[in-house]
């Protein structure tokens, strides 16, 4: 019988690891919005080069989805490409391939810019993804001008919920009008950090120089 | 503040309200002296005493950890000279039976082969050639006178011829003889070389076992020191444990990084194996944890190789059987072994992840570098070999950290026993100090007491000197803040 008693340290062992680990996520969310409307579609470029980035620093587990900003943007049908990190390093290789390939064949595709820019409905399809990955950090990357434009039918103006949740304004480009009264752009961007901080968003923060892309995460925990 | 406020007599004169209530309070303070020098004086004890209390406690407490830390260094002493002893009799006895085993027959052979050469040198002692009778037959013929008819001569001349002859015959035997001679002699050389290399072994032999027994009589006399239980014994063994201690720690500090490189070898393909984003315990990811296992389960492993195989003891292994100890011996190696094994896969698994990292990256960044990399193919194998080496290589090293972790929890004893008693000694004059501080400072309050009811003071021992019975001094008058300091005095 004694030789047996090996056993219980090993199930108490086994027991301790289970019971060890970590029911919280420690993965993070990241949902990019790219403004395809007007003019600001010839930033594609930049877009893309941003999505790299964020292929080359997401690890396994991590979630990222690209949507496209149009003149309505409260849809699944705008997300380009999506995809949550597997475990293994080799998938996670595969996978990332797979995405930036979808990223590549939508700028090529793209032929002309929306006449609209629902950017406010992008943001709300884009918490809606976060909240259901249930990462630990969701942020949202606004590769925009920031001007949203809305037709006469879309409704926007109510509050939205955007708790725990990042934003991030990314390329943040002047507009000719924004030459002629700098103040727009100023009022522009405090309009939108307010209306952030308003829906509970964690962090509010302007990315405008795309090469040093690392300040995006900069702070992270 | 509003009490004080209150007090104020004359807001707008606040000197003249002062010292008025000055004038009116010494005389309550000076009635209540003596209740006040008590309240002092139990105040200022409760808290001095505790700490002097506490003071010697530990000073006691230390002077009991010493002797402990003294009698457990002197036995370990005592302990490892009765090995080195036991050690340098087994060297002896060894060397006794393998060398003075065989010495009734070296010395057979010494002894036949000195007969020999007594005999052989007997054989090739020069013989004197013997005396030639002759001569005085020539001396004889000599004196005969010379006559005319040359007889003489020819007889002369007869004898000279014979005697050349037979000088020539025995020049020829003599030589002869000295060549026999010289031939024995050089018959002789394998012998005495023999003999010479059989007296130095005898002498190298003996000369070992000369420094086995100095060896032998300095541990004794360690031994009797430690015995004695002498404070050079005691100091020496607390020195060398501190040397041995600062050895060992060095040495498990190298083997701490040794095995710090092994788990960042292992820990990225450990990801792929027990997922990345996988955590155990708040930010510690599963593959960190399993990587540490396997480092932790390749030290055990190495403990018990190097335990089994008798380097280290510090598990209770005497009670098994040799046979017992072997298969440990083989299991624990093919344990190690396996482990190594893994490492070696896993190292090649982590040099084709970061490849692929890297493909990866190049691809996303849009340059290609294939053609620049087919070219250098061999050298961006050299990385990999060397991780595959390492890999392989640190778990056996890791299983010779046994040998000085030994030496560190031996040692470690009498150092943290040593720096413990240092440190409650420390404590225990802080506790002495602050005690003197507080009693001193009690006293001090006491005198500031009475400087600030001076003036009924000075009345009062006037009034007294001028008393006939000045030796009947009330309790608690100046006069008795001698006897008030005495009666502050510790009663520790």
């Amino acid at each position: 019988m004694r030789r047996y008693f090996w056993i219980v340290p090993l199930l108490a062992l086994s027991l301790f690891a289970t019971s060890c680990a970590d029911p919280r996520s420690h993965t993070q969310a990241v949902y990019m919005l790219v403004d395809t409307s007007g003019t600001y579609s010839q930033e594609l470029d930049k877009a893309q080069r941003v999505v790299s980035y964020m292929l080359g620093t997401l690890k396994a587990g991590d979630s990222l989805a690209v949507a496209r900003v149009k003149s309505r943007s409260f849809s699944e049908k705008d997300i380009i490409a999506k995809m949550t990190l597997g475990k293994d390093p080799m998938q996670v290789n595969n996978q990332k391939r797979e995405f930036a390939e979808k990223i590549g064949v939508f700028k090529a595709d793209l032929k002309k810019g929306s006449a609209y820019t629902d950017i406010t409905g992008g943001i709300i399809q884009a918490s809606e993804f976060l909240n259901e990955t249930g990462a630990a950090q969701k942020t949202i990357l606004i590769f925009s001008d920031m001007q949203e434009e809305l037709d006469y039918k879309t409704v926007r103006d109510f509050p939205i919920n955007l708790q725990g949740i990042r934003i991030i304004a990314l390329n943040v480009t002047k507009l000719t009008t924004d030459n002629v009264d700098p103040r727009r752009y100023m009022g522009r961007l405090e309009w939108w950090e307010k209306r952030a901080r308003d829906a509970g968003a964690s962090d509010w923060k302007v990315v405008n120089d795309l090469e040093h892309l690392e300040r995006i995460f900069k702070g992270r925990g | 503040m509003e009490i004080l406020h209150a007090l104020i007599i004359w807001p707008d004169n606040l000197l003249l309200s002062l010292l008025v209530l000055f004038f009116i309070a010494v005389p309550i303070l000076y009635g209540a002296r003596q209740a006040m020098h008590s309240l002092l004086h139990a105040m200022f004890r409760a808290v001095s005493n505790p700490l002097r209390l506490m003071s010697r406690w530990l000073f006691k407490t230390a002077e009991v950890l010493r002797e402990r830390n003294k009698q457990v260094l002197l036995s370990r002493g005592r302990e490892e000279v009765s090995h080195s002893i036991n050690k340098e009799f087994d060297r002896v006895t060894n060397l006794v039976e393998r060398d003075l085993h065989g010495y009734p027959a070296l010395q057979r052979k010494l002894v036949d082969e000195i007969t020999r050469i007594e005999e052989e040198f007997q054989k090739c002692g020069e013989v004197p050639p013997p005396p030639p009778e002759w001569t005085k037959a020539v001396a004889s013929i000599a004196k005969i006178k010379p006559a005319s008819d040359g007889l003489v001569e020819r007889i002369l001349e007869d004898i000279s011829n014979s005697i050349d002859e037979i000088y020539e015959r025995v020049i020829k035997e003599y030589r002869e003889s000295s060549k026999q001679r010289h031939n024995i002699l050089k018959n002789f050389m394998p012998f005495w070389r023999s003999v010479d290399r059989t007296l130095k072994k005898v002498d190298k032999d003996l000369g070992g076992m000369q420094q086995s027994a100095a060896k032998i009589d300095e541990q004794v006399e360690k031994y009797k020191q430690i015995h004695a239980k002498s404070e050079n014994a005691e100091h020496s063994l607390t020195s060398s444990s501190t040397i041995l201690f600062v050895i060992s720690l060095l040495a498990i500090m190298i083997a701490a990084g040794g095995a710090f490189v092994n788990f960042w070898l292992i820990e990225r393909p450990m990801s792929a194996m027990v997922g990345g984003s996988e955590y155990i315990v708040g930010d510690i990811q599963a593959s960190y944890l399993a990587a540490m296992v396997i480092i932790l389960f390749e030290t055990l492993m190495g403990l018990f190789l190097m335990e089994s195989l008798g380097y280290t003891h510090l598990f209770p292994l005497n009670n098994i059987n040799n046979r017992m100890r072997r298969w440990l011996v083989w299991i624990s190696f093919s344990i190690l072994l396996i482990l190594a094994g893994v490492e070696v896969a896993l190292a090649v698994m982590r040099d084709m992840i970061i490849s692929a990292d890297i493909a990866l990256k190049q691809e996303l960044a849009g340059s290609v570098a294939v053609g620049a990399a087919a070219a250098n193919a061999w050298a961006l194998d050299i990385p990999k070999a060397a991780q595959m080496i390492l890999g392989f290589t640190l778990p056996f090293a890791l299983a010779f950290v046994a040998i000085p972790l030994e030496y560190l929890i031996h040692s470690g004893r009498t150092v943290f026993g040593v720096l413990l008693v240092l440190g409650i000694r420390g404590l225990a004059f802080a506790m002495r100090f602050i005690s003197t501080m507080v009693h001193q400072i009690g006293k001090g309050t006491g005198y500031l007491y009475d400087a600030i009811i001076f003036l009924p003071l000075i009345i009062e021992r006037a009034v007294l000197n001028r008393s006939p019975h000045r030796t009947a001094l009330p309790p608690g008058s100046s006069g008795g803040m001698a006897a008030l300091s005495k009666h502050g005095e510790h009663v520790l």
